[in-house]
């Protein structure tokens, strides 16, 4: 199963203290089943982009077992369903800088999670998403009416651990039922510290939000707080504006990746054939890009934000690809830079973020969209051959057409609202797209675009 | 792309009379689809035998042609109309096949005329499952092991190859007919005679069985550029071995991950590009194990279906007008979401909500059919419910369904199971299950061993399982404690199903609810999850926060629509509704519709102003009213349901526009009307109501058998049957009225041999129309809904008719009718009867309409809304040619029972045929109902004795058309007396070879068979179903025999010419020389 949590735990994020003892005796009790570890207690986090805790590899697993003895009012029990509909102290509350407040039931103990208050719309993957780097610094809104019907498994995982700063949704299924579920969705958020909020209107949230835009916002579970106290938090929490969070989420060493896409049952396994190697320049990459790469034939390498251009060359990539990940492109440091020297020394391809890192790089501009794309079913359509995609989509940013130079070509983009989904500047052999070819949750329509990038890096090779 | 402009004119073929597995849902889709090719500014031919449909309406088409839907009618019809191009997409299978058939007939290329939406390669190898087999391979894609088989030799060595379980389908046949699965080789070889019979190719896949396996079913979209979208996955919750038109759904799929859920949606795709669908819409079924996720594809069905439909509606994605455009050559993303406005439909729909269907069964109508669900589909209609939450959304489709009783509760035929009896309820797939899985975890079985008894998902009875102790602690917690009501109606409880728990009238329920501050509050379905504004009004409610009905413009109109199709209450009652609509927007109102029926076309999303999908009870009618401050509500159009609502909407403060609720209960109580009848001087059969058994006795006795009786207040003349000596009275008592003992039965003198009206009125309190006088041409007897009629009438004096007329209008004025009323009257010996009178749009309303082009059900609903006869200039409706209707029957879904019409309505849909004469109207009719009659060859006759007497002139008749006469010996012996000679051969019970050996062999080619006394005679049924099971043209009374002489003297002289309705109408006007109109419109 997936790796536990790696980061440092911040236990007191998850309550306000008076639950610690409890957790703690949860915590020695998993100590002793391990025989080792121990608990760390991490900064509280307040919100994206400050203080954050640098992840890694590096960190001791720590894991909190939810305390089951609790009585924890859950939602959608397979007993009766009205208690935790009924159970009042166990509330729920969400509210935006824009001072309105949701209600909704906590599923797990006291919490408090921040950041900005972004909606997806897609109706099948919630643990991709969940998983999904570019989640940082944002808590996740649901919109599908059931989560966690179909549990968790290891082969769904898009990172080593869940990212989103706290999840809200219509509906939670305490217990899962699919034939690759390996345990419930809502245990492994509790072990991960990540807040969970359920029987929320997610759909008057989310016309609120198509609204104001994104907006930040406070999570509280399981604790009133007073207006007061409430609106000190909100004052506190911010959006992802000016915030470079990659490196709160990226690896910080060079991993070689092998794992490819995973199989039907049925599927063959296509064959392995030593294709060329390409770089993945880790923002908060989600694993479905290093699988299909592999799929597509390619060696995968991945490199730290933080690796030079040198350094990268130095590997002797045939191409670089820059990766999704969270937080404002304009915000991220260095990258950029190195992607202006690899231009036209490789074929690179961004994605999402690394899309709009790259545009930066090219000297363009990015911007905010209104409430940004979350789903799996924005049209895309590529102006070369006009053929339209159904795309799987997470992002709050966009690149600005107009502030590109004349060498960059809009190669692609989004039916819905015009923004540009992907730019190509033949010239220097980079490309950069958007929306999420990889999927991971969403249609496999864009899946081509590895194979087509891994054919242009072969045909450098 | 733009869309191609080598099209000018196209001609759309409609699918026919309603039949089980092919229901209104092509209605919608017909519909939506000429609406979509009008707005491109082309000519758009229709052509459909349904009179009961929206789409036949002549302001919908071009030309609109009501003639039978087969290849040869609609040949003469593209040939007539000079049409460039023919759309077979829409109108499900009847029309797919006729396509085929004029493709091979060549008379597509013959007269340049493209087909749109599905090559005839694609159709057939989507429909040829050894071809669509192939292809699947080919592509890659897993399909089960199967053979196809067109003999019993091969067959035999087709067991080997595929194993057991094996299914078995007959190549060609609508919603599985004959289909049939079996676990061992006796089995098998009984069956597959069967299903090799019931393909009309005689072809039959023999295929390994996924019993158990969960099916899931993509509804998917292409257009010419290869994009592809899939509208909505839809999850059975019964698991395959149930036809997917017979099984609980829900829509999106709830047990897959996005990984799971993406190989179907590739696997889809590339499906429709293997198969060739160029554009359009298609649907395709997967078959998924539940423990190891092996998967396959299971069909694919190109064209749009009934999965469409309810994808459709519970998307919002108009998918037949969007398949229509992508037949022109429009791409996706060029067509705007119709509901969002603005964004394309390159777009694949999110839902924020879960939708339930749960189909309705009329088993109780076939007695001797075993109520069990298999691979042919029984069920004759569905409801849909949109919830917050799969609890909300199946509590509410529950509702939906008008079973009589709340929610989840205990039917008693299930509470009374012993432990045994209840597994194998939960086991083996029947209507009941549902309540059978919840009687089981009311016992506390726990969830796994009724998942795995069910083969449901654990995760369904987990939910249903939250569901039933959530009743439990209702229950225990009482009526005082208001936050269990605000937590009860958010899981979705009916204010009816908490007071039958809390112990509460129902009123009180809803009163304590809404103080408590449960108010139903509605959202809009979008197609988005929110993410875009939504500009229609497709409303559904919930207990959330958040309301988004528009703010209104115009008063508004709440409309009732009908709710689930029903045997007895169908598809017309859909037209008349969407008539209505119409009506009340001409009256200046806002058209508010409740329905819950995603088949229809009123649960369009731009059929009404405003569309609430919700259930018809009360409690849902009630809220939306109020939400609405609706000027009042409408309730004459939807048939039976609606008025049943009526009274109980009045007494809770709703104002019913049109005929009051007082006026309804005046026609609907017996002795209330018998009273009007008697103080307007008017005739009518003796009747009696009575309770016990011996009453009821005593009052036949009195009254003289024959009788009929039946429960009161009952739909499509359910329970109703002539009882002719008083030994059948105990045993009928014993079968219909214990069940539902709470109303009193009525017992009415029989009119043997009368001919029956039926007729439709308008009146707005002072003045009465007459929309049309109907005559029966089977006697007395059978339900109105069941026998052929005929308009004008063709036997019945003038001054009969004006007799009828004249009754008529008394009885409107009398009850105070404001709207609507049919009456059903029966002639005797020159004297008229009043049966009885339904103040509300019946059946017969669109048939009508079509028949004297005059919309009535608009302008019903304008006179509802205070507008007077006079100032709508609405004279007596005038028949534009001789109209001739014609019902269809499922006999063929149920093995074993009795195809004889009877008292009690078994038809499911009807046909309509029109012409110069009553033969070739007759032709027409038959000929659309799938009635083959013969031009030569062997008649067969065998009648009850009361008939023999005018047997002679029908055998005379039938002999000389040219046709041998076949008798059995004493219908031969009664014959030979006037000098007929027929051939006599044995009834089944004499020897052999016997009648049906005959039929076998096919030296018959028509059955003359009628029936005496209430029990028809064994040999009769053999005789019936053997006709029915070789498909040899079959009629049950004299009175119909002489009508299909009539038709084969009619066709005998030529092929009959169809011709629009618009042609009808102008000839019509043309004979009108002082230009005055029957109606304005």
């Amino acid at each position: 199963m997936a790796e536990r949590s790696r980061r440092h735990l911040p236990v007191a994020r998850r309550g306000f203290g008076d639950l610690a003892e409890v957790e703690q005796g949860a915590n020695s009790a998993r100590r002793r089943a391990e025989g080792a570890g121990g608990s760390r207690k991490g900064p509280v986090r307040q919100g994206a982009g400050r203080a954050m805790d640098p992840a890694g590899p590096a960190a001791t697993p720590v894991v909190i077992v939810a305390p089951r003895g609790m009585g924890y009012p859950r939602a959608s029990m397979d007993r009766s369903l009205l208690p935790p509909l009924l159970a009042g102290p166990r509330r729920a509350c969400l509210a935006l800088a824009d001072g309105t407040v949701f209600h909704g039931y906590a599923s797990g103990g006291e919490a408090l999670a921040s950041g900005e208050v972004v909606f997806n719309t897609s109706m099948f993957g919630y643990q991709e998403m969940l998983t999904d780097p570019s989640y940082r610094g944002q808590i996740l809104v649901l919109t599908t009416a059931h989560v966690g019907n179909v549990g968790v498994n290891a082969e769904d995982q898009e990172s080593r651990r869940a990212w989103a700063e706290g999840l809200i949704v219509p509906d939670l299924s305490a217990i899962p039922s699919n034939w690759r579920a390996q345990g419930g969705l809502l245990e492994r958020l509790d072990e991960q510290g990540v807040p969970v909020a359920w029987g929320f209107d997610t759909r008057a949230l989310v016309l609120r939000l198509r609204e104001a835009g994104s907006l930040p916002g406070v999570l509280v579970c399981g604790k009133e707080l007073s207006r007061t106290e409430l609106d000190a938090l909100v004052r506190e929490a911010h959006g992802t504006d000016g915030c470079d969070l990659t490196r709160a989420v990226a690896r910080t060493e060079v991993v070689t990746w092998g794992t490819a896409p995973w199989l039907a049952p049925g599927e063959q396994p296509r064959k392995a054939n030593g294709g060329p190697l390409v770089a993945v320049v880790d923002c908060g990459v989600k694993h479905s890009i290093l699988r299909h790469l592999v799929g597509a034939g390619a060696g995968v390498v991945v490199v730290p934000p933080d690796t030079g251009a040198a350094a990268i060359l130095a590997l002797k990539p045939a191409g670089v690809v820059v990766s999704n990940g969270p937080g404002d492109p304009a915000a991220v440091a260095g990258v950029p830079q190195t992607i202006r020297e690899l231009l036209g020394k490789v074929p690179l391809l961004g994605i999402c973020l690394g899309h709009q890192l790259l545009a930066v790089a090219l000297g363009g501009l990015t911007y905010k969209l209104r409430f940004g794309h979350h789903g799996a079913n924005h049209p895309v359509r590529d102006m070369a051959t006009g053929s339209v995609w159904i795309t799987s989509q997470n992002h709050n940013y966009a690149v600005d057409p107009e502030s590109l130079p004349e060498r960059v070509r809009v190669s692609m983009v989004n039916l819905t609202d015009g923004s540009v989904e992907g730019i190509v500047a033949e010239d220097v052999l980079a490309e950069g797209i958007q929306f999420h070819p990889e999927a991971g949750p969403g249609p496999h329509d864009a899946l081509g675009v590895f194979a087509r990038f891994v054919w242009r890096c072969r045909g450098r090779r | 792309m733009p869309r191609r402009d080598d099209i000018r004119s196209v001609c759309v073929l409609g699918a026919g009379p309603i039949r089980i597995g092919q229901a209104c849902e092509f209605d919608y889709s017909g519909v939506q689809g000429v609406q979509a090719l009008r707005e491109e500014g082309l000519r758009v031919v229709l052509v459909n035998s349904n009179p009961a449909t929206i789409m036949t309406d002549p302001e919908r088409a071009d030309a609109t042609y009501v003639e039978p839907v087969t290849a040869e009618v609609a040949a003469a019809i593209l040939e007539k109309e000079k049409c460039d191009a023919l759309l077979p997409t829409l109108g499900g299978q009847t029309a797919l096949n006729v396509a085929v058939q004029l493709a091979n007939a060549g008379v597509l290329s013959r007269l340049g005329v493209r087909l749109l939406g599905a090559s005839v390669d694609a159709i057939r190898t989507a429909e040829d499952r050894e071809r669509f087999r192939e292809a699947m391979r080919r592509a890659g894609l897993p399909v089960l092991p199967s053979l196809t088989v067109t003999s019993l030799a091969a067959a035999d060595k087709a067991a080997d190859t595929v194993g057991f379980p094996a299914i078995l389908r007959p190549s060609f046949t609508l919603g599985g007919t004959g289909t049939a699965m079996v676990y061992n080789r006796e089995e098998y070889a009984k069956a597959i005679k069967g299903a090799l019979a019931a393909s009309p190719v005689g072809e039959v896949l023999v295929e390994r069985s996924v019993e158990g396996w969960k099916e899931f079913e993509l509804e998917v979209m292409r257009d010419v550029a290869d994009t592809v979208v899939v509208v909505c996955s839809i999850e059975n919750v019964d698991a395959m071995g149930v036809h997917t038109g017979d099984s609980i759904t829900v829509a999106p799929a709830l047990t897959l991950t996005d990984k799971e859920y993406q190989i179907l949606r590739d696997a889809a795709a590339t499906c429709l590009k293997t198969v060739g669908v160029e554009t359009g819409g298609a649907n395709v079924q997967f078959a998924v194990h539940p423990d190891t996720g092996e998967w396959a594809i299971i069909e694919m069905n190109p064209r749009v279906s009934r999965s469409s439909a309810l994808a459709s509606k519970a998307t919002g994605f108009p998918i037949a007008r969007i398949a229509a455009k992508l037949a022109l050559g429009y791409r996706l993303d060029e067509i705007t979401n119709a509901i969002t406005g603005s964004t394309p439909a390159s777009f694949e729909p999110a839902l924020d909500y879960v939708v339930v269907k749960v189909p309705r069964f009329a088993f109780e109508k076939f007695p001797g059919a075993e109520d069990v669900l298999g691979t042919s589909m029984k069920s004759v209609g569905e409801v849909m419910a949109i919830g917050a939450t799969f609890e909300e959304a199946l509590l509410k489709a529950v509702r939906s369904l008008e079973l009589g009783r709340a929610g989840l509760a205990p039917t008693p035929a299930v509470a009374a199971l012993d432990e045994e009896a209840l597994a194998s309820r939960v086991r083996v797939a029947n209507p009941d299950r549902l309540w059978a899985v919840v009687e089981a975890l009311r016992r506390g079985w726990d969830v796994a061993r009724v998942s795995g008894l069910s083969r449901w998902d654990p995760w369904f009875v987990r939910r249903v399982a939250g569901l039933v102790a959530a009743e439990q602690e209702i229950a225990e917690r009482g009526p005082a404690d208001r936050a269990t009501l605000v937590a009860a109606k958010r899981l979705g409880f009916g204010d009816a199903d908490l007071g039958r728990l809390l112990e509460q009238p129902e009123n009180t329920v809803r009163e304590r609810r809404r103080e408590a501050g449960a108010v139903r509050r509605y959202r809009k379905v979008d197609t988005c999850a929110g993410e875009f504004a939504a500009a229609t009004p497709y409303l559904y409610g919930g207990f959330g926060t958040l309301d988004e009905v528009p703010e209104r413009r115009r008063p508004a109109v709440v409309i009732l629509g009908s709710g689930p199709v029903r045997i007895g209450q169908g598809i017309e009652f859909d037209a008349c509704c969407v008539q209505a609509i119409a009506g009340l927007r001409e009256a200046g109102r806002e058209a508010v519709m409740i329905n819950c029926n995603p088949e229809t076309v009123s649960t369009d999303w731009d059929a009404a102003d405003r569309l609430y999908f919700e259930p018809l009870t009360l409690e849902e009618v009630l809220d939306v009213v109020a939400r609405e401050e609706a000027e009042g509500a409408v309730a004459q159009f939807g048939g039976q349901t609606p008025l049943k609502l009526a009274r109980r909407l009045a007494a809770a403060g709703v104002r019913i526009l049109g005929t009051s609720p007082d006026a309804i209960d005046l026609a609907e109580d017996r002795e209330r009307f018998s009273e009007v009848i008697n103080r307007l001087g008017l005739r009518q059969p003796a009747c009696e109501a009575v309770v016990a058994l011996d009453e009821a006795k005593k009052a036949a006795a009195r009254l003289g058998y024959p009788v009929l009786v039946r429960p009161s207040y009952v739909l499509g003349g359910r329970g109703m049957e002539v009882v002719y000596r008083e030994g059948e009275l105990a045993g009928y008592w014993k079968r219909e009225v214990l069940a539902a003992p709470e109303h009193p039965v009525l017992i009415d003198r029989f009119l043997e041999r009368a001919v029956e009206i039926d007729v439709d009125a308008l009146s707005d309190g002072r003045d009465v129309v007459i929309c049309g006088v109907l005559e029966h041409i089977e006697e007395a007897g059978i339900h109105s809904g069941d026998s052929s009629c005929v308009f004008p009438s063709v036997s019945l004096p003038l001054e009969v008719t004006a007799e009828v007329r004249r009754i008529v209008r008394l009885l409107a004025r009398e009850l105070g009718v404001v709207g609507l009323i049919n009456a059903q009257l029966a002639v005797r010996d020159g004297l008229v009867y009043v049966l009885e009178a339904n103040p509300r749009a019946s059946r017969t309303v669109p048939f009508i309409s079509k028949a004297t082009g005059v919309p009535w059900a608009s302008l019903a609903a304008q006179v509802c809304c205070g507008a007077r006869l006079s100032d709508l200039s609405v004279a007596d409706g005038v028949p534009l040619g001789v109209a001739v209707k014609m019902p269809v029957f499922p006999f063929d879904r149920f093995p074993g029972v009795d195809p004889l019409p009877g008292p009690e309505m078994r038809s499911t849909g009807e046909v309509m045929g029109m012409a110069e004469t009553f033969g070739e109207a007759y032709a027409k009719a038959a000929l659309g109902a799938g009635l083959a009659l013969p031009l030569k060859g062997t008649i067969f006759l065998s009648v009850a004795d009361a008939d023999k007497p005018r047997a002679t002139a029908l055998a005379a008749r039938l002999e000389e058309l040219g046709f041998a006469l076949l008798a059995t010996h004493g219908t031969a012996a009664a014959l030979g007396r006037d000098g007929i000679s027929a051939r006599q051969v044995h009834k089944v019970s004499e020897g052999r070879p016997h009648a049906v050996d005959l039929m076998v062999n096919g030296e018959i080619q028509m059955v003359i068979n009628t029936a005496s006394g209430s029990r028809a005679h064994r040999d009769g049924v053999a005789i019936r179903r053997g006709a029915l099971e070789h498909r040899i043209p079959y009629v049950a009374t004299v009175a119909g025999a002489f009508a299909a002489a009539e038709a084969i003297a009619a066709l005998r002289r030529g092929a009959l010419e169809p011709r629009s309705l618009q042609a009808w109408q102008s000839r019509a006007a043309a004979l009108r020389p002082n230009g005055s109109r029957a109606a304005s419109k």
